[in-house]
């Protein structure tokens, strides 16, 4: 069994004795340091022998904690010393004695650095479009490159990503659309009744899945699901120079790496959006029959009207801007991971945030050029 | 006296292929144990699975005559204060800086002020003689000798009994291996160590190590000292000190080097 630490004053004529006892290891945790700031107290102004040779155990800590003492006594002009210390305890004491360290510590944050991090946020985002429209620019002429020279395109490797992010993709797209589709047509049946038009809501989820829902839904889900990939596989590569591994072997990660990956997710996100919009309308449909008593057969012919080519068209075609939007973003801050864990946790996030974000924008621009052109 | 670590008949295996067959181990108290072995022949796994992050099949793990798989998680937690653990690649935290890294098992664990905690990390991070700056520096801003030096304190931050070191020198030039050599011995003689060495240099062996085990086909095929182990007659021994890289080295030589870093300051 152990003895807790303690100390016993011994006051002889105008010098004092210290007795130190029981086991001054880390084990004991707060009462190493109550024991000697009780025992500094009772000095009263005397000076002191610390005498060791009752102890049990001693501590890198215990050792730090005593040599603190002594410090401590004579830096109030006191002579103080160690007395009877076992050989193994000398070595500890000489070797972890107390010595004054100020650990330089970070800046506290005021208020100063919150509006210093505005400001810096502010820039970074002008940098960000910048270095955006940088990366397309040499995407575009990687791109070109391997254009030219059809050898040098990574087949096998864009094949892989489109399995990965379009046919293992699909079923939860599938999902996500067929109960977004539903959810459109039960409102539309509830809210239109009060209207007398609930027939209209076919037209209601046709055009809205067609035209928004379908390929915006998509979109969101592929950001989560594969920009997110993308940013942790190259954050990753990047924290282990598998990045730097590549450039010193001549190979160009963007034409490597980025190109394949872009190519996949330019490839696959419109035929997802293709599938998502199949889903979402069998949603309404499965609903309409349940819940409004429209029958699949009439629902069916009701849809030859909102539905056309060009209606489905202004969808899909905003999904290739949007695939390469979610690439570029990816890649970038995939690209911008440096050494710690925390940091590609912190980029992952930042690019589903900024991906989802510009998709939701690019849906908004799209709307807007379709009314001035009046598509 | 119980050896601090005894493993007997350990099992272990990954699918069909047996890294470990009937493997038994002591590991004395208050003594440096080299571990070496062909690369492959699983020495990081026995580190692991005696560490309990390896499931094994069969066998006996005994810490101070305690058999891990019998004890309480509570008591298990116990027994794993007392060690520390130097990975290979150091493993700190990478989010957190140095001093925060040291301070982590402390924090943790113990029931001492915050202003003891950082006074201690510092002190642990001059005993493995880092500059006191180092404390505020991030993993990732630290050179590859730093990191093993980092990795250090933080495993001796809770003063644990046994230090298991899994390649302590691997990465570093000849001169820094040679004075992560001494520093280890210098604290382990301060601090009264044991330490549980997996390593691949040949020069920590003669420089530190009391003794040597080497792994072969799962077990241990010979311990001793060295210059026992250089008597031995198995061919990969033989190769392993007498072969390019362990010529020139002779045992007396060995000897005078033990002393030397045994004794040298810190």
């Amino acid at each position: 069994m152990t003895r807790a630490p303690s100390v016993k004053l011994i006051v002889e004529q105008d010098a004092a004795r210290l007795a130190f006892a029981g086991e001054w290891t880390l084990d004991a945790g707060a009462r190493l340091e109550a024991e000697s700031a009780r025992a500094l107290q009772s000095l009263e102004g005397r000076p002191a022998t610390l005498d060791l040779s009752a102890l049990d155990g001693l501590d890198t800590a215990g050792a730090w904690i005593l040599s603190r003492m002594l410090a401590d006594i004579e830096a109030s002009g006191l002579s103080a010393s160690f007395e009877g210390a076992r050989p193994e305890h000398a070595t500890l004491l000489r070797e972890a004695r107390y010595r004054e360290s100020d650990p330089t510590e970070i800046a506290p944050h005021g208020p100063a650095s919150l509006l210093a991090d505005m400001g810096e946020s502010v820039w970074l985002a002008g940098r960000d479009v910048l270095s955006s429209l940088d990366f397309i620019g040499r995407i575009v002429a990687v791109a070109a490159k391997s254009l030219v020279r059809p050898r040098r395109w990574r087949l096998t490797s864009t094949v892989y990503h489109l399995e990965q992010m379009g046919l293992r993709g699909a079923p939860l797209i599938l999902m996500i659309n067929f109960f977004v589709g539903a959810i459109v047509a039960q409102q539309g049946i509830v809210q239109l009744a009060r209207f007398g038009a609930s027939s209209l809501t076919v037209d209601l989820v046709a055009i809205l899945t067609l035209r928004e829902l379908g390929v915006m839904l998509t979109a969101i889900m592929v950001a989560g699901r594969s920009g997110s990939a993308i940013t942790a596989e190259l954050g990753a590569m990047n924290m282990r120079e598998e990045l730097d591994a590549l450039r010193v072997m001549a190979l160009d990660p963007l034409e490597a790496l980025v190109l394949p990956r872009l190519t996949a997710l330019v490839i696959a996100l419109p035929l997802l959006t293709f599938l998502g919009d199949l889903a979402a309308l069998t949603g309404g449909m499965v609903i309409a029959w349940g819940f409004g008593d429209v029958s699949p057969h009439q629902f069916w012919a009701e849809l030859q009207y909102p539905v056309s080519v060009t209606r489905f068209l202004s969808g899909i075609a905003k999904a290739p801007f949007m695939a390469l939007a979610i690439g570029v973003i990816a890649s970038l801050e995939g690209f911008a991971v440096q050494g710690s864990a925390e940091s590609l946790g912190r980029r992952v996030t930042a690019s589903v945030v900024k991906s989802i974000f510009t998709v939701i924008l690019l849906d908004g621009a799209f709307a807007m050029f379709y009314a001035a052109v009046r598509f | 006296m119980n050896p601090a670590i005894r493993v007997r008949g350990l099992e272990v295996a990954f699918g069909a292929r047996k890294v470990m067959d009937g493997l038994d181990l002591d590991l004395m108290r208050g003594e440096v144990l080299g571990f070496v072995g062909a690369s492959g022949a699983g020495k990081s796994v026995l580190t692991r699975t005696i560490l309990g992050l390896n499931p094994k099949r069969a066998g006996v793990i005994e810490a101070d005559g305690r058999d891990l798989d019998k004890l309480t998680p509570a008591e298990r937690s116990r027994v794993e204060r007392g060690w520390g653990v130097l990975f290979q690649q150091g493993a700190l935290f990478s989010s957190l800086t140095v001093r925060q890294n040291v301070e982590a098992p402390m924090r943790e664990h113990l029931d001492i002020s915050p202003g003891l905690r950082t006074e201690l990390a510092m002190l642990k991070l001059r005993l493995v003689g880092l500059p006191p700056d180092a404390g505020v520096k991030f993993p990732s801003e630290l050179s590859g000798g730093m990191i093993k030096r980092a990795a250090l304190a933080r495993a001796l931050a809770l003063d644990p009994g046994v230090l298991f070191l899994d390649e302590p020198t691997s990465g570093l030039d000849p001169i820094s291996a040679a004075e992560f050599d001494e520093l280890i011995a210098t604290l382990q003689a301060t601090l009264g160590l044991t330490v549980f060495m997996v390593t691949h240099d040949l020069d920590s062996l003669y420089a530190i190590c009391d003794r040597v085990a080497v792994l072969g086909r799962g077990k241990v095929i010979a311990i001793g000292t060295i210059p026992e182990l250089l008597q031995s007659e198995e061919p990969w021994i033989q190769d392993y000190f007498h072969g390019k890289r362990g010529a020139g080295r002779a045992a007396p030589q060995a000897g005078s080097m033990l002393v030397r870093a045994k004794s040298s300051p810190l």
